[in-house]
């Protein structure tokens, strides 16, 4: 049983009628990166107000360490809402200083937290600025500081990514990577998923407030079909199609793309493939994240319908 | 992890966010700027009364020529009689006398002789000096009617003089306003009703711009909803005391020093502690409900709209006190309404600065104000807990208030 961290277990939350969470249960143990994936209005931000405590649940508990979270250890959890927000009017360096006091850091500390945030950012020279005379993509920066100003245990990140230009990404990645190797779990969402599945240690899909599917990479995909790439310039249409167990999902020139059943042979349909003639490549396709993400949210759709 | 170990107890937070409060309002420029403009503008109307109470104490001053001069005491006595300060002066004739009046150095003009009142003004004849003269030729006339009867003037006058009704004491004392009183009760309504309309709008204004700024999701993931809004409260509370001890202890200063005020020391100490107890009452009373009002809606221009019933007491309240009780201190009207607590903060203090007020009222007023506080409180913070995450269209106070 790995070390606990940051447990969300069984949370649901209705409005009226309408159900935005249902039993959503995760977790993410110390120094790991997971990311949050889903469609809009999947229950991403809803789930991370009620971490928070921004929001109160209907049922369910969020634990740290093993123990229910308390007002203590929330102050103690570095947060960035997906509705950005600072005080247009007051300056940089000592909005920051103000946040992390407000978390419970000493006068002196706050303040050398400050400076030190706003340099490892690049915003420093805007310490004395007013934020709302700051360009998006600083405010941006300016936001990552006030989640991280405070020297958080936990890191619970909306949509950090977003609206950042490349070079933002990258210190956002390094700091995000940094932090966990520190200890401190991290939970992120996101739609960009080549990021996410590049970033991140573990992954969990969410559609209509249920977490579909999360684990790693590879796990996700062991859920999955397997995937077939098989390239026989010489073989006919249909030289696939008698084969037990084998789905033919298309063809592209020489290139055919077959989905196996679980237990089908694939020494079987490589047989059938040499048959036809030569074989140029045979590969199993792995499939991305953005692929494993479609196939988890329509394979819901179909089952809907 | 620095820091992160600190426990933070939640008067802390409330400190911490009323001192944001603080900092950011004392430095700036706008609230230096009205706090100055006030603070000269109470200097300015100690100045002006200075000015128009000017020039000695006699309400006017009359010259007469040599012939009239008999006229001088008489009239003097006469106008005493009628509450009326008149000072006299000789001139040496009726030119020297034209002189006088042109210059503006005296305002009226006996001439001629003693017989009647012959008198001159430069424009018009001031009417209560006018009824003086009139008081004085009705006694010339009776003199002369009486000295024709061979009676002696002198005598009738001690006997008249001596005759009096019998009064007795009356069941209810009543008070006797001061002139300058009322006009302290003027100004300290109008103190109040300016406070409560700047503080009170800027504590909703508060509110909505952290709603606005969307700031408010970070704040209350870290503390918690009453301790933000009783920061926010605390902190405007105090700069808004700062301002009114500033204005209050400037206007004092200056009404003592150039000699304006000359009640006592103690009724105008009086009046500012007054002031600022019931600042401080109808601040909290309001700037809470103004909060809980601010957290319905997400934009500035919307700020009024939601204020606006709250509004309606303090308008109410000052509108009444400022048209009722300069010209009648003791309206029965203003002493009920200054008992009742929403329009008490801006009733209570003018009535208080005007005197008269029964301790017992004083009293009852103050206590139904601290009555109502903490229910006010409770009501407002379940409705800014509920509506303060609600960003969009204006959350309806139904909906705010039985929300869980």
């Amino acid at each position: 049983m790995p070390e606990p961290g940051l447990e969300i277990d069984g949370i649901s939350k209705r409005y009226g009628a309408v159900v935005a969470l249902e039993k959503m249960t995760f977790d993410v143990r110390p120094g790991e990166l997971f990311g949050f994936v889903g469609s809009n209005g999947a229950g991403k931000t809803t789930t991370m107000r009620i971490a928070l405590g921004v929001l109160s649940a209907d049922a369910g508990q969020v634990r740290y360490a093993g123990e229910p979270i308390t007002h203590e250890t929330r102050r103690q959890i570095g947060y960035m809402p997906e509705e950005r927000g600072l005080y247009p009017k007051m300056k940089v360096g000592e909005q920051l200083t103000y946040l992390a006091r407000l978390h419970g850091m000493p006068a002196a500390a706050a303040k050398a937290s400050s400076a030190r945030w706003t340099e490892r950012l690049g915003v420093a020279a805007r310490r004395d600025d007013e934020v709302q005379k700051l360009s998006l993509g600083n405010q941006q920066r300016v936001q990552l500081a006030a989640a991280l100003v405070h020297e958080p245990r936990i890191l619970v990140l909306d949509e950090p990514f977003s609206g950042l230009d490349p070079v933002a990404v990258d210190v956002m990645s390094d700091v995000l990577k940094e932090k966990a190797a520190e200890g401190v779990p991290v939970v992120f969402s996101s739609h960009q998923l080549d990021l996410v599945e590049r970033l991140c240690d573990r992954i969990g899909i969410v559609r209509s407030g249920r977490m579909e599917a999360s684990g790693t990479v590879a796990e996700l995909r062991a859920g999955g079909s397997t995937r077939l790439l098989v390239d026989a310039p010489e073989a006919p249409e249909n030289w696939a199609a008698g084969l037990s167990g084998v789905t033919v999902i298309g063809r592209r020139g020489a290139v055919t793309e077959l989905e196996l059943a679980d237990g089908a042979d694939d020494q079987a349909v490589l047989r059938a493939a040499l048959a036809t003639g030569p074989v140029r490549e045979f590969a199993r396709k792995l499939p991305s994240l953005t692929e494993l993400f479609r196939s988890v949210v329509s394979e819901h759709q179909e089952a809907a319908a | 992890m620095t820091g992160s170990d600190v426990q933070m107890s939640p008067l802390s937070a409330v400190g911490l966010v009323a001192g944001r409060e603080i900092s950011t309002r004392v430095n700036s420029k706008a609230y230096r700027i009205t706090t100055l403009v006030m603070v000269l503008i109470v200097v300015a109307l100690a100045l002006i009364f200075k000015f128009f109470n000017g020039g000695g104490s006699a309400d006017a001053t009359v010259g007469y020529v040599p012939a009239a001069s008999q006229l001088a005491q008489p009239l003097t006595a006469t106008a005493k009689s009628i509450g009326q300060t008149v000072a006299t002066q000789q001139v040496p004739d009726e030119k020297a006398g034209q002189a006088k009046l042109q210059d503006g150095s005296i305002d009226a003009l006996l001439v001629q002789d003693a017989k009647r009142v012959h008198v001159q003004v430069k424009k018009t004849l001031d009417a209560k000096l006018k009824n003086t003269f009139t008081v004085l030729e009705g006694q010339l006339a009776l003199n002369q009617q009486i000295e024709s009867l061979g009676g002696d003037p002198a005598k009738v006058r001690q006997a008249t003089a001596e005759a009096s009704i019998d009064e007795l004491p009356p069941l209810e004392k009543p008070y006797d306003y001061n002139g300058q009183q009322l006009v302290l009760g003027i100004i300290a309504g109008i103190l109040i009703y300016l406070s409560l309309m700047l503080n009170g709008q800027s504590v909703a204004q508060g509110v909505v711009e952290e709603k606005t700024s969307r700031v408010v999701e970070l704040l209350l993931s870290t503390i918690k909803p009453w301790q933000l809004m009783a920061g926010k409260v605390l902190g405007i509370g105090t700069v808004g005391l700062i301002q009114m001890l500033a204005i209050g202890v400037a206007g004092v200063a200056a009404g003592l020093g150039f000699g304006v005020l000359t009640i006592s020391v103690n009724a105008a100490v009086g009046t500012v502690v007054w002031l600022i107890v019931w600042y401080l009452l109808g601040f909290f009373m309001y700037s809470i409900v103004f909060a809980a009002l601010g957290a319905l809606v997400s934009r500035q221009e919307d700020v009024g709209g939601a204020t606006m019933p709250a509004l309606m007491f303090v308008i109410a309240g000052y509108v009444v006190g400022i048209s009722i009780l300069p010209s009648n201190p003791a309206s029965p009207l203003a002493e009920v309404l200054s008992v009742i607590p929403v329009f008490a903060p801006t009733l209570m203090p003018m009535r208080l600065a005007m005197g008269g007020v029964p301790v017992w009222e004083a009293v009852l007023s103050v206590g139904l104000v601290v009555a109502l506080i903490p229910a006010l409180i409770w009501l407002a913070a379940r409705i800014y807990r509920n509506a303060v995450m609600r960003t969009g269209a204006k959350v309806k106070l139904r909906d705010a208030l039985s929300a869980a």
